[in-house]
């Protein structure tokens, strides 16, 4: 199963069209913040564009520590979400190693990428792109 | 649907603010007509502009954010540089930064009484003290601005003002995000005047789309998106970039060279977007909103010491500053033009008028007319180190002289001499020397830029010679060029924004005018923008045309004065008569100010 992996960061040019993209698509709002894939500068325009975008690791480190397991793994990496089910602990939000999951203050959920690449034809650039995961060399 | 225009209204002397309401969305639309609304509110018409209660001004516009190219907001003010009601228009992530702070505009009254960083997102205002930052250039406040509140990297925006701004030069400009500006009519020095260094807006708030719009909206937006990635009208502006036009200008001869002597130079490769663009260029970046990517970054290498020590500088460049510091000044290295629009740029000046000035002053002290004592520097064309010298001496406003050459090229030549070559249309020209109709509408533009109309394609037409045509196409772009601000869209989006897709765009949010209903409202807009610069002193018939604009020859051959002022009086009664157009609120419904 193909992830949302932004590979090409180098040629992103700050537009946030994909963050529109996603926030407009998925979650039917209008934001740079409520998406799954955000989008700042490192210090400074000068220093060019880092994403936040789910790794979709596998296992994913923020299911587990879901109290009502409303966060559950996805096939394939990353997770998904039974909205239903959450309470707004923000637990997973803290347990992921990089950031990606913003918990919106304002409807108390977890936003996060769901590997979904609605973002992808909203880049300009061809910085992102659906790939297959990276497999992880195990120690045999 | 036409809902409230939420406006943060901050009062420096009080350090209070409050948020105002106003049922208007229908009439001012946004952008320019929000800001010429909200102008004539706060504004005290017979004082001049560094009064501390005169507003400064930020809008948006309906569109901003919600459709590609939707990236610019409207800054409106009294304009230091003539003391008449402006606009000057940026970009960078200021739009989004102030539609994601949840308000369509911002409006700064009073004077703080130190040096302050006005900092402020969807719940949370904060008048900092930055009194530390005096002096300080642009890229250094650049960084310590970051540390300041609101924090809330890669969602905000982060304007400032350099030595220039502070020292109340009449063309400071306000930098936005390190590489974009309000850049002329002297927004930075009315910045100053309010003693703001900075102001930081956080885009922290979201909204969600009313489910009823939500497939429309959708539909409509990626159609546009479509238009504006995959036409080349609009990509253009990615690859060379603006400056794709220094060619293409030096071979009509049209474009000015060493204070306007000449209007074509063989040396013109040496500056020009292919240069730069094979050489110099190492990346382009974008507006927040806005997929094009037209800002061009320059790498400027210098070395340092004996032994290879270098560091290097990433510098923004575009037509207007490449002419501006570059062919007017007759420096013909693209690397040194660089070196340049670092200084402008580190000093927070409009890279325009300061390049537009100093092309006088050099004239000026090779005539005689002024001396070395004066400006401080051996001013020759194409010598760079002199230029930078001038420039730190021009932010600085050390002597008498450089604060009237901050007052503007023809301020210091009336007080000096040498008003017959100082290249002044209203303000320092923009780099066109087309012909008749472009010097009468940059003289008698509403923000006196070649954007107001842009009348140098309409001196490559056919009919250019014929007043009647001029006008029209005046009148018929302005008319464009004000919906569109009021929107507030970015005028690269011409192509992509016709007023079908502008209309469109808003009716598939709900806003439901009609083609007529826009229409009407753009002309009444037109009409309170030209009674606000009127009844703030614009007095076209005292508008000069300096002699050197007389003397240029063009690919069509010289300049025809008859036509010229023909056409400039025949303006001046259209636009009169559009301004007497307007009536003004009763004086009583206006907010009561001290005198």
């Amino acid at each position: 199963m193909k992830i949302l992996k932004a590979s090409n960061m180098k040629r992103c040019i700050g537009c946030y069209s994909c963050s529109l993209a996603c926030a407009r698509n998925i979650h039917k709002s209008f934001s740079w913040k409520r998406s799954g894939i955000r989008i700042h500068s490192s210090g400074g325009i000068s220093t060019g564009y880092e994403a936040t975008v789910c790794l979709a690791c596998d296992p994913p480190p923020c299911a587990p520590v879901c109290p009502t397991e409303a966060l559950k793994p996805r096939k394939g990496g990353g997770i998904l979400l039974k909205k239903e089910l959450c309470i707004s602990c923000g637990e997973c939000a803290k347990a992921c190693p990089v950031d990606a999951i913003y918990f919106d203050p304002e409807n108390n959920l977890p936003v996060f990428c769901i590997h979904c690449g609605r973002c992808v034809p909203f880049c300009p650039h061809d910085c992102l792109e659906m790939a297959e995961p990276s497999k992880e060399m195990s120690n045999v | 649907m036409y809902n409230k225009f939420r406006v943060l209204v901050v009062d420096m002397t009080k350090k209070k603010s409050k948020v105002e309401f106003f049922d208007t969305r229908k009439k001012w639309l946004g952008g320019s007509g929000l800001a010429a609304g909200l102008f004539e509110k706060y504004a005290l018409f017979d004082r001049d502009p560094f009064h501390p209660d005169q507003p400064v001004i930020f809008a948006i516009g309906p569109l901003t954010g919600l459709f590609p190219m939707m990236s610019k907001t409207i800054m409106s003010f009294m304009s230091p540089y003539n003391s008449q009601y402006t606009e000057s228009h940026g970009g960078g992530r200021s739009a989004m930064a102030l539609r994601f702070a949840g308000y369509d505009a911002l409006v700064i009254t009073g004077r703080a009484e130190r040096l302050t960083c006005l900092g402020f997102g969807s719940s949370e205002i904060h008048i900092q003290d930055v009194h530390y930052l005096k002096g300080m250039d642009i890229f250094k406040t650049g960084k310590i601005l970051r540390n300041l509140k609101p924090k809330n990297p890669g969602h905000r925006s982060i304007l400032r003002i350099g030595p220039a701004g502070e020292n109340l030069v009449s063309y400071a400009c306000v930098n936005i995000d390190t590489y974009r500006h309000f850049g002329r009519m002297g927004g930075g020095a009315s910045l100053g005047a309010k003693n703001i260094k900075g102001i930081i807006i956080s885009g922290d708030s979201t909204f969600d789309l009313p489910p009823e719009a939500v497939k429309e909206y959708g539909k409509t937006y990626k159609d546009i998106y479509k238009e504006v990635t995959e036409t080349g009208a609009v990509r253009k502006y990615h690859n060379l970039g603006t400056p794709e036009n220094l060619i293409p200008l030096n071979e009509l001869k049209a474009l000015p060279w060493r204070n306007l002597q000449s209007t074509h130079d063989p040396e013109i490769e040496s500056i020009s977007g292919e240069k730069f663009a094979r050489d110099l260029l190492l990346r382009q970046v974008a507006c927040a909103g806005c997929p094009v990517g037209c800002i061009h970054i320059g790498l400027l290498r210098e070395r340092f010491g004996e032994e290879h020590e270098f560091l290097y500088r990433q510098v923004s460049y575009d037509y207007e500053p490449i002419f501006g510091v570059g062919s007017m000044l007759g420096v013909t290295s693209a690397s040194e033009v660089l070196t340049l629009l670092e200084d402008v740029e580190r000093l927070g000046l409009d890279a325009i008028s300061a390049g537009v000035a100093l092309a006088w002053a050099t004239e000026a002290l090779e005539k005689g007319i002024v001396s070395r004592q004066q400006t401080l520097a051996d001013l020759k064309f194409g010598d760079v180190q002199s230029y930078r010298t001038a420039l730190q001496n021009l932010a600085d406003q050390t002597n008498e002289f450089y604060r009237y050459l901050g007052k503007g090229a023809l301020a210091a030549a009336e007080k000096f001499g040498g008003e017959e070559f100082a290249c002044v249309l209203g303000q320092e020209m923009a780099g066109y020397a087309t012909g008749e109709n472009y010097f009468v509408s940059q003289a008698l533009g509403f923000r006196h830029s070649h954007l107001d109309t842009g009348a140098y394609s309409f001196d490559q037409e056919e009919q250019a010679k014929d007043i009647q045509e001029s006008i029209n196409y005046m009148q018929k772009q302005e008319y464009y060029r004000i919906l569109m601000c009021s929107m507030a869209g970015c005028l690269f989006g011409r192509k992509a924004y016709p007023k079908e897709n502008i209309l469109r765009a808003l009716n598939s949010l709900g806003y439901d005018y009609s083609g007529n209903d826009l229409d009407d409202t753009v002309k009444a807009i037109q009409a309170h923008r030209w009674a606000i610069k009127f009844r703030t002193g614009f007095k076209p018939d005292e508008v000069k045309i300096p002699k050197r604009f007389l003397e240029v020859e063009t690919w069509k051959g010289k300049i025809d004065p008859d036509y010229l002022f023909r056409l400039k009086d025949e303006y001046q009664k259209v636009l009169k008569d559009i301004a007497g157009g307007h009536r003004f609120e009763e004086e009583e419904e206006k907010p009561e100010v001290e005198s």
